[in-house]
């Protein structure tokens, strides 16, 4: 699995920049692509400080000023439930945060304002400067929604800027806006809801505790938010909160339900035709096939298939491109350098380790665009819709196809895109079974072995064969993940309810931009942070398999002297006898019954690291003393049992190292994050114990039943 | 008065109430809000989560909790 950067926490005691903007909005506002547009690719994807939901930030200049431009997660409130939402919510609220707003920009989608600006509302009564930056309103008043923007401005006391984030238009506009309202940020704004007329004089007693005149922070207060408070302020009003006997649902409810009722007198008046005209009818057109109660699976599984024949199809040019320049590449440098420990090193150790990362760069792309795409259409909000059922029948939720699919990527942001889902029990499900799921680094791995064993034939002449079998692993990956999700779901015990309350957003042409950064980012973490490690990893090797104890290499290479053509089989036997053939000889009878020897047995040890490295360690271990350059391929098609002297790689070995594979916890970044994710020593212990159980199990029923 | 969950495909009517209040406060801040007029636009099979219009967007919901959500049907939309 893919290596993930943690950021460690940056403290950050001094403003590095003028202004901090924080860009906040609900989910599928175009939040994300109006942060693309500003920005480009000066974009910097980290994690917040402690946790891992995903940061993203940039420096940019605004009409002269250093600012940071801060992305928040999409919210619908300040009434935070996933942990996601608690981050976007801290950063809004907490003015100890080194991410604290100078001015917030608040997107909205035009044709969906009443929902945007609940948000919208609540930001402007924390008496923070805001500017609403209302998107794609040109398409809105296409579909009869018009948008009175000066008087809106003028209701809520606050700029409004009319943008197309997709198109770029209004940016100019919206960066003039951000920095007036920066340098007017003193001024007092109109409050939207008095909560002193709905809660009373509650409301100024929290005031005083807090030191601070702001009721809406107060009243957030005393709802049990993190406001910044001191530990002895939030005793004091939890014991506040205690004596009044405070309801925290109730008291929300009714701040909700008043806070509509001043956003639907606002839209009366600003807003002219609320109902859009034809805004879903292609929806609803795409909708009708796309969720059909008996087609939408269907096409579901059709898409899925699709995206794994294209995932193996489509990369096999680029990847003979890369495959045919890294031989060329070492041929030549084997051959202008001086043959000796230096050259074997570049040759053998490090361009043998490079172009065993770089080869599945092509796959991995294509993975990810997948999924860029699917999740930018709109698509998977329908398959959350599909699942759920199904889902919840296995302890899930139908959000948690996300986190599943994504998994099909790579297990580290997959489980962290697990914050989504707020019921705890479904989030530590989720994050148990996610690792089943085939991720990118998988792909290599059975990539090799598929080649190896299975055939290039083309059945009911459009089905590939390769493609079906790498299908068949993706699919086994997620029935074992259901099951497992089933098993859990009656031993982990929680009394509280889940829900799936998912907004379907209205399909859209996806944005390429949008789909292009996630892949640039996807592959630079895979090429450098997983990179890092295999080349090292290969060095490692090298060094371990090129060198032996005591003097073993010097009585080889005796034994065999004045024998012609010896060479091949001094290699075989120094590596035998070579540190790294020592290691491997020892655990051979462990995965003897597993149809493995003792050259697997390295492989599988370097894996535990990443299982990237297995293709890694293989080039390594066949190149070492070979002097000709082959492909990794035929050097494994050219490997003899010494026992029936015929090919080592049959498909019972095959099989069962792909088994192993698909199970196996071989991935310390994923023990990592899940330790981080969950806070606690016990799941990751639990994940790592019952997978590598089923990958020994399911390894050895393969291989003794093939064999 | 009747509750969401029965309420037939593509047929209109307002929210009363909400009866699990952590449901409540959740459908409340999408825009959910007593006398809100919704709509039935989807249902997925097997008591699966049925999709509603409200405020003008699509929301989904799960079978069991729209059980809990009393309506008034409005008639003279049919």
């Amino acid at each position: 699995m893919m290596m993930h950067v943690i950021l460690t926490s940056k403290l950050l005691t001094m403003k590095d920049s003028d202004i901090n903007i924080v860009l906040a909005g609900n989910p599928n506002s175009g939040k994300t692509t109006l942060f693309n547009s500003l920005t480009g690719l000066k974009q910097k994807v980290g994690n917040y400080p402690g946790i891992t939901v995903e940061k993203k930030t940039a420096k940019i200049v605004v009409n002269d000023f250093r600012s940071k431009l801060i992305d928040l997660p999409g919210i619908y409130s300040l009434y935070s439930k996933s942990i996601d939402e608690k981050v976007a919510q801290n950063v809004i609220c907490n003015s100890y945060d080194s991410d604290y707003a100078d001015v917030i920009v608040v997107i909205a989608d035009a044709s969906n304002l009443r929902r945007s600006i609940f948000l919208l509302t609540q930001i402007i009564d924390l008496k923070i400067p805001v500017v609403l930056a209302l998107n794609m309103i040109d398409v809105a008043s296409k579909k009869g929604v018009v948008i009175n923007i000066d008087q809106l401005s003028s209701e809520m006391g606050i700029k409004v800027v009319a943008i197309n984030a997709r198109k770029a238009r209004g940016l100019s506009k919206l960066k003039k806006a951000i920095i007036e309202t920066n340098e007017n940020a003193s001024n007092e704004t109109p409050t939207i809801l008095d909560v002193n007329d709905v809660f009373g004089k509650i409301i100024k007693v929290i005031n005083s505790i807090r030191n601070i005149n702001n009721d809406y922070a107060s009243f957030l207060s005393l709802c049990g938010y993190d406001m910044g408070n001191s530990i002895k302020q939030k005793v004091e009003i939890s014991i506040l909160s205690k004596n009044n006997e405070i309801i925290v649902e109730r008291l929300q409810a009714k701040e909700t339900v008043r806070r509509y009722k001043v956003i639907d007198k606002i839209i009366s008046i600003c807003v002219r035709n609320i109902e859009p005209k034809g805004k879903y009818k292609i929806t609803k057109i795409i909708d009708d096939i796309l969720i059909h109660p008996f087609f939408g699976y269907v096409i579901f599984l059709a898409i899925l298939f699709l995206m794994f024949q294209a995932v193996f199809l489509w990369s096999k040019y680029p990847m003979d491109l890369i495959e045919g320049f890294f031989m060329n590449l070492s041929i030549w440098v084997a051959e202008i350098l001086p043959s000796g420990v230096l050259n074997d090193l570049l040759v053998n150790g490090i361009l043998a380790g490079i172009g065993g990362i770089l080869v599945f760069i092509p796959q991995i792309a294509l993975l990810f665009a997948f999924i860029a795409f699917l999740e930018d259409t709109g698509y998977m909000a329908r398959v959350s819709f599909l699942t759920d059922k199904l889902l919840k029948g296995v302890g899930l939720n139908g959000r948690a196809i996300i986190p599943l699919l994504s998994g099909v990527g790579c297990a580290i942001p997959a489980i962290m895109s697990a914050r989504t889902i707020s019921s705890w029990k479904e989030r530590i499900i989720t994050i148990m079974v996610t690792p089943l799921m085939s991720c990118a680094a998988r792909l290599p791995v059975y990539s090799v072995i598929i080649n190896l064993i299975i055939p290039e034939n083309v059945i009911f002449g459009f089905i590939e064969l390769q493609g079906l079998v790498l299908m068949s692993f993706y699919l086994l990956g997620f029935i074992s993940a259901m099951l497992i999700a089933f098993i859990l779901k009656f031993i982990i015990n929680t009394s509280k309810k889940s829900f799936f309350i998912m907004e379907m957003p209205s399909y859209k042409i996806p944005d390429w931009k949008t789909v292009i950064y996630t892949i640039i980012e996807k592959v630079k973490i895979f090429f450098f942070d997983a990179g890092k490690i295999i080349v090292a990893i290969s060095v490692i090797l090298w060094l371990l398999s090129s060198y032996g104890p005591g003097n073993n290499f010097q009585e080889i290479e005796n034994r065999w002297v004045d024998k012609e053509n010896a060479g091949k089989y001094i290699a075989a036997e120094k590596l035998e006898y070579s540190y790294a053939g020592i290691i491997g000889k020892t655990i051979e009878p462990v995965i003897k019954p597993l149809g493995f020897d003792w050259k697997i047995g390295i492989s599988l040890i370097t894996s535990i690291a990443a299982r990237e490295a297995f293709v890694g360690t293989m080039s390594t271990i066949y190149s070492v003393g070979d002097d000709s350059v082959k492909t990794l391929e035929n050097r494994m098609k050219s490997e003899i049992n010494q026992e029936t002297g015929k090919a080592f790689y049959t498909t019972a070995v095959g099989i069962s190292l792909m088994l192993f594979y698909a199970f196996a916890m071989q991935c310390m970044s994923t023990i990592a994050i899940v330790y981080r994710e969950t806070n606690s020593i016990k799941w990751p212990v639990i994940q790592f114990l019952y997978l590598t159980f089923l990958a020994y199990l399911s390894s050895f029923l393969a291989y003794q039943i093939l064999s | 008065m009747q509750i969401l969950s029965k309420l037939p495909l593509f047929k209109s009517a307002e929210i009363c109430k909400i009866h699990d209040q952590d449901l409540e406060q959740r459908l409340l801040e999408m825009g959910c809000t007593p006398g809100e007029k919704i709509t039935v636009v989807r249902r997925a099979p097997f008591k699966g989560p049925i999709a509603i219009m409200v405020s003008s967007y699509m929301l989904s919901i799960r079978y069991d909790d729209a059980c809990n959500i009393d309506i008034k049907v409005i008639n003279n939309e049919g």
